[in-house]
C-alpha cells in the first residue's frame, strides 16, 4: 500500500524508538487525545516497545466514548419507532445505553442498517420510500463536513423520509478544557492527525502557548506515532512547548477551509454534554435552524428512559486521563468487551476496551 | 477518532471518484477537494475525500526521518 | 432482569458463541463426546468414528469463490479432516424458502456434489422443508458428517517448542462476503477460499510430531489460536510478518477498519506440529496437487499461561484476544 507500507518498517521504528530512549527522557505522561490512536498503539503494539518511563494516556477522542448517555438513549427510544430505519456507523451499535442498545433493539425487531459513508444513506431512503431513515451523526471535526455534504444533498433532492440525529463535537473545546483541569498531569499531546486535516495546526497554538504544552499533530501509522513521540520527548528535554507537524504529507497549517465552509452551511455551533467531561460551551454542532425539518428529534418526539450512568462506572475519569482504566473497579471484573457497561469498552478504539485487549495479562 | 488511508484516485466524474488501493476500489466523495485529480492520493474518511497527500513533502520527511534514524549520536 | 435476546454477537465464533456452547449445550446435552467441544465428537462402536455437524446461512447465498452448497460441503468435510478422521458420509437437511429459484437450487446441489467427489465422501441422508416467504432468508442448509477416525489428535498433546503452521490464507472468505454484501460499496477480487481440506491435511496423520489441526472458520485466526492456547494451557506467540494476508484483504480491512485475524476462513488450517516434523508437513503438503501454500507462522511457549501474542511487523507485542460479539466496519 503506498503511503502506508513505508510507514510499517520495523527497522525505522526501532531505531526511532532507541533515538527516543538515548533522549534520556524523564517520566512523562503523554496524552494521546484521538482514540484511533488508541488503538493503532495497541495493534501496533507500541507500548512495549517505548521506554517505560514515557506513559500513554488516553484522551477524549473517541466519539462513542463521549456520547453522553442521554443521547446514546434517545438513538435507542428513536430504533423503536414503528416504521424506522437507523441508519448508522458501526461504532455506535454497541455502545449500551440506561437499558438497551441498537443492538439488542435489533433483537427486539429494530431495524439498523451500517453504513461506511453517510452518503450511502441517500440511497438507503430512496430505496426505502415507505420507512423513515435517521442517520446518527457522530463525530468530530473529521467526520463532520461529509455528514453536512450529505445534508445538503437529502435537502436538495427534497428527501422527505430522511432526517439526522446530530451530536456532533468540536475538538478543540474539549482540548479547553482539559486544559483547564487541575488534577490532570500531561507533559505533552499527541494531537489527532485526521481531524487536524480539517482543522489545521492552527488550533492547537493558544493552548500551546498558555500552557508552554509540547503539541506534535500526528499520523497513524507506527513511524508516525513514534516519530511523534520522538518530537514531543524532545520538547520536554529541551524545555520547549511548541506545536510541531509530524504529519506534514496531510496536515496544513490551516487546515481544509473548505471542509470547514462546509460544515458551517449545516450545523452552528453549541452547548453540548460529553460523557466526562460535562457540558462545554460552544464544543457540539447541531442542524442549522434552516435546516430543523431534517432534524430527527424535531421531528420525532420520543420520550427516552429517564437517563442514567451505570453505577461504579468511571468511564468519565478515564476520558480525562484521571485514571487508567485498570483503576476502575469494574474494569475486567464486571465490565469486559463481551458485556461492556461503559462505553470505553464498547467501541474497539475505546481506552478500556484497548486497555483489557492489551492489559487482560495483569488482572 | 478517525480511521482514513491515502488511496489514489483513478478517475474523476465532477465530484465523484473512483479510488484504489491494492486493486480494491471505493467512490470518493470531492465536495471537499474539488480539484483533486486522477493519479492523486486522497486520504478517504467515511467515503469522503479529505485531504490530498503531498508527495514531495511525504518524501523529504521520509528521507530526514531515515537520516535522524541512522545518525549516531 | 428482562429476559435477553440473542444478538448476532452470539453466532460471530467469539466469546458470546462460547457462552451458548457452555451455558446452554452442554448444561443440556453434556456428555463425554460432547464435552470436548471440538470440531468433530469421537464416538464409540466398533471402531472409533468421528461425528460433527453444522447450519449454514450465508449471505449471500452465491459469492465470489463459492456458494452456499460448496461451503456447507467444505465446511463439514474440513471440520471431520481435522480431527485426524478420513470423511465418509455426509447427512443434508435443507429449509429453503417459498419462492427460491429452482436452477438456484440446483447450481447449490451440483456444487456440494464436486466437492463430495474432491473428499471422496457421499450425501447418503438428507432432508428437504419448504417454509413460508420471509420465514428464512432464502436458503439454510444444515449438514452433518461421519469420518473414521485415522488418528487421535488432542489439544492436550501440544507442547512447548512445538511450530504453529498456517495452510491457506488469511480473511479472504470473511473479505469475499463483505465486498459481495455489498453494503459497504467496496469493490475487488477477493474469492473466499472455500475449499476441501483433507487432500492435504490426511496425509499428515502419519507423520508422528503432528500434535493438532483446528480449521479458523467464524471468529478467525485469532479465534483458534486462543482456543489452542487455552486448550494446551501453553502460551502461543505468532509473527505478523509471516501471517499469509493477500494485499487485497488487507486493504478492505484498512478501509473498512475491520481486523483481518477476525475475519472467517473456510479452506485454511492451523496445524500445530513438533518442531522436528515441521519441515516434514510443509514437504507433504506442498506435494499435493494444487495445494494451497503453507507455511510457519508461530510457535508454542514454554510459559503455562494460554495466551496468544503477536510480535507486530513494527517491533512490539500485541495479545490476541477471542472476537468479542460481531466485527463491525468503523469510522473511528
Amino acid at each position: 500500500m503506498k503511503h502506508i507500507t513505508e510507514y510499517r518498517d520495523s527497522t525505522l521504528v526501532k531505531s526511532l524508538v532507541r533515538k527516543i530512549d538515548a533522549l534520556n527522557p524523564p517520566a512523562c505522561n503523554l496524552m494521546e487525545v484521538c482514540g484511533t490512536h488508541t488503538m493503532a498503539i495497541a495493534r501496533a503494539g507500541l507500548r512495549d516497545a517505548l521506554p517505560p518511563q514515557i506513559k500513554l494516556i488516553s484522551g477524549p477522542g473517541c466519539p462513542v466514548c463521549v456520547t453522553a448517555q442521554r443521547d446514546i438513549d434517545y438513538i435507542v427510544e428513536l430504533a423503536r419507532q414503528p416504521g424506522v430505519i437507523i441508519a448508522t456507523f458501526g461504532d455506535m451499535v454497541r455502545v449500551p445505553g440506561t437499558l438497551s442498545s441498537l443492538e439488542r433493539q435489533r433483537g427486539d425487531g429494530a431495524r439498523v442498517a451500517v453504513v461506511y459513508s453517510s452518503d450511502d444513506v441517500l440511497s438507503l431512503a430512496e430505496d426505502n420510500p415507505d420507512d423513515e431513515v435517521i442517520f446518527i451523526a457522530v463525530g468530530f471535526e473529521t467526520t463532520a463536513p461529509g455528514i453536512a455534504a450529505t445534508i445538503l444533498e437529502a435537502r436538495k433532492r427534497k428527501l422527505k423520509n430522511l432526517s439526522f440525529f446530530v451530536t456532533h463535537k468540536l475538538v478543540p473545546p474539549a482540548l479547553a478544557a482539559l486544559g483547564g483541569m487541575k488534577d490532570l498531569k500531561i507533559d505533552g499531546l499527541i494531537c489527532p492527525g485526521h481531524a487536524s486535516i480539517i482543522i489545521g495546526v492552527k488550533v492547537y497554538r493558544s493552548l500551546s502557548a498558555e500552557k508552554k504544552l509540547p503539541c506534535v499533530v500526528t499520523g497513524f501509522e507506527p513511524l508516525d506515532m513514534v516519530e511523534g513521540i520522538y518530537l514531543l520527548v524532545k520538547q520536554i528535554v529541551e524545555g520547549r512547548g511548541e506545536v510541531e507537524n509530524q504529519y506534514s504529507r496531510l496536515v496544513r497549517e490551516e487546515g481544509n477551509p473548505l471542509a470547514i465552509k462546509t460544515m458551517y452551511k449545516a450545523f452552528e455551533v453549541c452547548d453540548v454534554e460529553w460523557r466526562g467531561l460535562g457540558i462545554i460551551p460552544a464544543s457540539g454542532l447541531r442542524l442549522k435552524q434552516s435546516l430543523s425539518e431534517l432534524d430527527a428529534s424535531r421531528r420525532f418526539k420520543v420520550k427516552p428512559v429517564k437517563s442514567k450512568e451505570p453505577k461504579g462506572c468511571r468511564c468519565g475519569d478515564v476520558l480525562c486521563g484521571k485514571i487508567p482504566p485498570s483503576a476502575c473497579k469494574l474494569f475486567g471484573k464486571v465490565c469486559k468487551p463481551e458485556s461492556p457497561v461503559g462505553p470505553c469498552m464498547v467501541s474497539s478504539e475505546g481506552s478500556c476496551a484497548a486497555h483489557y485487549r492489551y492489559l487482560v495479562v495483569s488482572i | 477518532m478517525c480511521l482514513g488511508i491515502p488511496v489514489k484516485i483513478v478517475k474523476k466524474s465532477g465530484l465523484q471518484a473512483e479510488t484504489e488501493v491494492d486493486g480494491v476500489r471505493r467512490t470518493a466523495n470531492l465536495i471537499m477537494l474539488p480539484e483533486a485529480k486522477p493519479g492523486d492520493y486522497v486520504l478517504l474518511h467515511a467515503g469522503f475525500a479529505i485531504e490530498v497527500l503531498d508527495k514531495k513533502e511525504a518524501a523529504i520527511r521520509l528521507k530526514l526521518l531515515r537520516q535522524l534514524a541512522e545518525s549516531t549520536d | 432482569m428482562r429476559d435477553r435476546k440473542i444478538t448476532l454477537g452470539h453466532g460471530s465464533g467469539g466469546r458470546l458463541s462460547h457462552e451458548i456452547y457452555n451455558k446452554l449445550v452442554l448444561k443440556y446435552f453434556g456428555n463425554p463426546a460432547l464435552d470436548e467441544l471440538d470440531d468433530s465428537a469421537i464416538v464409540k462402536g466398533g471402531k472409533d468414528i468421528a461425528f460433527s455437524t453444522d447450519g449454514y446461512v450465508v449471505k449471500p447465498i452465491f459469492f465470489p469463490g463459492g456458494n452456499i452448497g460448496k461451503l456447507c460441503v467444505c465446511g463439514t468435510v474440513n471440520d471431520l479432516s481435522v480431527c485426524g478422521a478420513r470423511p465418509l458420509y455426509l447427512s443434508c437437511g435443507m429449509v429453503v424458502e417459498e419462492g427460491f429459484a429452482f436452477s438456484d437450487l440446483e447450481k447449490i446441489i451440483a456444487a456440494m456434489s464436486v466437492e463430495c467427489k474432491k473428499a471422496g465422501v457421499n450425501v447418503v441422508a438428507g432432508d428437504f422443508k419448504v417454509v413460508e416467504k420471509g420465514a428464512a432468508d432464502g436458503i439454510f442448509i444444515n449438514t452433518a458428517g461421519i469420518g473414521r477416525l485415522e488418528r487421535r489428535l488432542k489439544v492436550k498433546d501440544i507442547k512447548a517448542g512445538d511450530r504453529v503452521l498456517y495452510l491457506g490464507e488469511v480473511g479472504a472468505h470473511g473479505t469475499a462476503i463483505i465486498i459481495a454484501r455489498g453494503n459497504l460499496k467496496i469493490k475487488g477480487a477477493v474469492k473466499s477460499d472455500c475449499r476441501v481440506l483433507s487432500p492435504y491435511l490426511l496425509p499428515l496423520l502419519s507423520v508422528p510430531g503432528l500434535r493438532f489441526m483446528r480449521d479458523p472458520t467464524r471468529g478467525g485466526l485469532s479465534g483458534v489460536l486462543c482456543e489452542l492456547a487455552g486448550g494446551s494451557g501453553n502460551s502461543i506467540t505468532i509473527k505478523e510478518d509471516a501471517l499469509p494476508i493477500s494485499k487485497q484483504v488487507n486493504a478492505v480491512c484498512e478501509l473498512t477498519g475491520l481486523d483481518p485475524l477476525y475475519l472467517a476462513n473456510e479452506g485454511a488450517a492451523v496445524i500445530v506440529v513438533a518442531e522436528k516434523d515441521a519441515a516434514k508437513v510443509i514437504r507433504i503438503v506442498g506435494a499435493q496437487h494444487a495445494a494451497p501454500k503453507i507455511r510457519e507462522i508461530g510457535c508454542v511457549e514454554p510459559e503455562k499461561q494460554g495466551r496468544v501474542y503477536m510480535q507486530t511487523a513494527s517491533g512490539g507485542r500485541r495479545i490476541l484476544e477471542m472476537l468479542s460479539g460481531e466485527q463491525l466496519p468503523r469510522i473511528c
